[in-house]
């Protein structure tokens, strides 16, 4: 790596360094707006990392999510916390290896809905387990990590999860990925092992989702398959990602300061229009902002760029 | 006979799954819009039906009368006012599916807190038709076998059309190529509409139907929607008849896992099904191969 390489990497590292103060100033309910702000900033760029260069838009966030907060709930208080993460993370890169392997033939929509499919399963087959041998359908989660605690270690996977994508980015894998995205007969062509590139970069994806879900469950105290495995963490961590721009590693934190900030205000002033209004924002979205923040910052740089170009060259 | 009491029922349930399926099939199949609001309105032709019966008296059947062309009307109107100009802007199939799909999760939404904010989130239904039947020494109740009956009368009155008019070969050329089907002088964007639209009147067809037989609620458009994708993507995109056969499998599945396992397992036994059978086959049952 030269000099120039180094800056990203340090710009991570610096950025986490000025948020990682905050806790120490901020009240209760900007934690919980910085907290909800740095889990969807984790999941959203997890989400980019696999479906943004690849195209296959997945819906299967919440099942890992949900997979890691219940693997919180039943191991939280057997083994030592520290060693919780670590298996949820297992866990979710296991069986994040058997959904990639066995998703390998489908594309386009068949795929968005096989991982839709995927979460309800997971949720459903919770659901009965827990009513059937559990007795209840929730249970609690008394884990003694304060806000605080989880504000810092979210932090710390957002820059893992920074860092690992600019290192993926450069990596062969990276150019594979997006030569798949493109044309991914091509690709395979190209001599390009398209399967175990997919693998690769579907199981990082999900097991950085199952560890997040892991942090989170203590922050509930009490969890239900409903809570854990619902489908609006998946549509809301693609809407995100979207909003911001999968196609750069920063893009969709991008999109995550302004959703998560837009949803919780929506939530707190306007709860019974809620849900018109949120609507209605997705449809601004979508309709005024196709290519993201992302497009739109580089649309501006065109335009400055061509200004500039014009006063160098008063003749044209 | 249990058996088939359970095989009966799971035909009816699989004949009305099948019907709110074949509207999204033609929505997705020819206008290659996917619907992610197709269950609210569903849920929005329920609570018409409801309020029609409740209120005024009126039955279902007439209901069926207003609620479709409504529909028609409503769905025509989506498709040229929202969906074309992401239709047009689209490069590839592929950016017109994401694009459509948050569209659509945006419109679900606002239909949905629409109808929150008229209806509330409580759970409604009225009772019509609801006397008991006797069929091979099975009891069914009236309204049940009455919906089933008109969804099959439907769905065979769609397939004639698709097959035998002018129009409906017109649809199936724009399902089958749309980029040639212009060359043939088929206006393309005008077709995709009314297939929308058609679409719409099918999906209002099932919301009443439903309401004849099921308590309900202005949340619950999601279900249906996702009971309408899985028979849709099970059958094979755009394939009618294939959405027949996945909506029959699901709906006698659902039965014999609540008769012989367990009535808590019958939406995971749906998944497993639909999962697996993307696995073996992984564009559908009738599905054409990889797009």
């Amino acid at each position: 790596m030269n000099a120039k390489d180094w800056i990203v990497p340090l710009a991570i590292l610096a950025a986490a360094a000025v948020l990682a103060p905050l806790p120490l100033v901020a009240g209760s309910y900007w934690m919980a707006l910085l907290v909800n702000v740095l889990m969807y900033a984790v999941l959203a760029t997890a989400w980019a990392l696999f479906s943004g260069p690849t195209h296959y838009v997945s819906l299967a966030t919440a099942a890992f999510f949900g997979l890691g907060a219940y693997t919180m709930a039943f191991l939280g208080e057997k083994l030592p916390l520290a060693l919780v993460y670590p298996v949820a993370a297992l866990i979710g890169a296991v069986i994040a290896t058997i959904v990639g392997l066995s998703t390998l033939r489908l594309s386009g929509v068949y795929f968005v809905i096989f991982t839709f499919g995927l979460a309800e399963l997971v949720r459903q087959l919770v659901t009965w387990a827990e009513a059937k041998y559990g007795g209840t359908v929730g249970r609690f989660v008394f884990i003694d990590v304060t806000q605080q605690g989880i504000y810092w270690m979210l932090l710390g996977v957002l820059v893992l999860v920074l860092l690992t994508g600019f290192l993926i980015q450069r990596s062969r894998l990276g150019w594979a990925l997006k030569a798949i995205g493109e044309d991914e007969t091509v690709a395979r062509h190209a001599g390009i092992d398209t399967t175990v590139a997919k693998v690769a970069v579907f199981v990082i994806s999900a097991t950085f989702m199952t560890v997040v879900g892991a942090i989170m469950a203590p922050r509930w105290t009490y969890i239900d398959p409903s809570i854990a495995f619902n489908p609006i963490i998946s549509f809301q961590v693609l809407i995100m990602a979207l909003l911001g721009g999968a196609a750069r590693l920063y893009g969709p934190i991008l999109g995550v300061v302004p959703l998560a900030t837009l949803f919780e205000i929506l939530q707190a002033n306007f709860p019974n229009s809620f849900s018109i209004l949120l609507g209605l924002a997705f449809l601004v979205i979508v309709y005024f902002v196709p290519s993201g923040i992302v497009g739109l910052i580089d649309q501006g740089r065109d335009v400055l760029g061509r200004a500039g170009r014009r006063r160098a060259h008063p003749a044209e | 006979m249990f058996l088939v009491d359970v095989i009966l029922s799971g035909l009816i349930l699989g004949g009305i799954y099948a019907l709110i399926a074949m509207g999204l099939s033609l929505q997705y199949g020819v206008a290659r819009i996917m619907n992610l609001a197709y269950g609210e309105f569903t849920i929005a032709a329920s609570f018409l039906a409801y309020v029609m019966f409740t209120v005024a008296g009126v039955s279902p059947i007439l209901a069926l009368a207003v609620a479709m062309p409504l529909s028609f009307a409503l769905n025509w109107a989506v498709y040229r006012v929202l969906m074309t100009p992401l239709v047009r802007r689209a490069k590839s199939p592929g950016a017109l599916e994401v694009d459509s799909i948050l569209a659509t999760f945006g419109l679900l939404f606002v239909v949905q807190g629409i109808l929150l904010m008229i209806f509330g989130g409580s759970y409604v239904s009225y009772s019509y038709l609801a006397v008991p039947v006797q069929i091979i020494g099975s009891t069914v109740a009236l309204n049940r076998l009455l919906a089933a009956g008109l969804a099959v009368a439907i769905a065979l009155a769609l397939t004639l059309f698709l097959m035998r008019t002018r129009i409906g070969t017109a649809i199936r050329a724009v399902s089958v190529n749309p980029a040639a089907a212009p060359l043939v002088g088929i206006d393309t964007t005008a077709y995709a509409a009314f297939a929308f639209g058609l679409g719409g009147a099918l999906v209002a067809a099932s919301g009443v139907l439903v309401s004849m037989f099921f308590t309900f609620n202005a949340a619950m458009g999601v279900v249906f929607t996702m009971k309408a994708l899985i028979v849709v993507i099970m059958g094979g995109v755009g394939n009618i008849f294939g959405a027949l056969v996945a909506g029959l499998i699901l709906g006698l599945a659902e039965a014999l896992t609540a008769a012989f396992l367990d009535g808590g397992l019958t939406l995971a036994v749906n998944f497993a099904l639909f999962l697996g059978i993307l696995l073996i086959r992984p564009t559908g049952l009738f599905g054409k191969a990889a797009r």
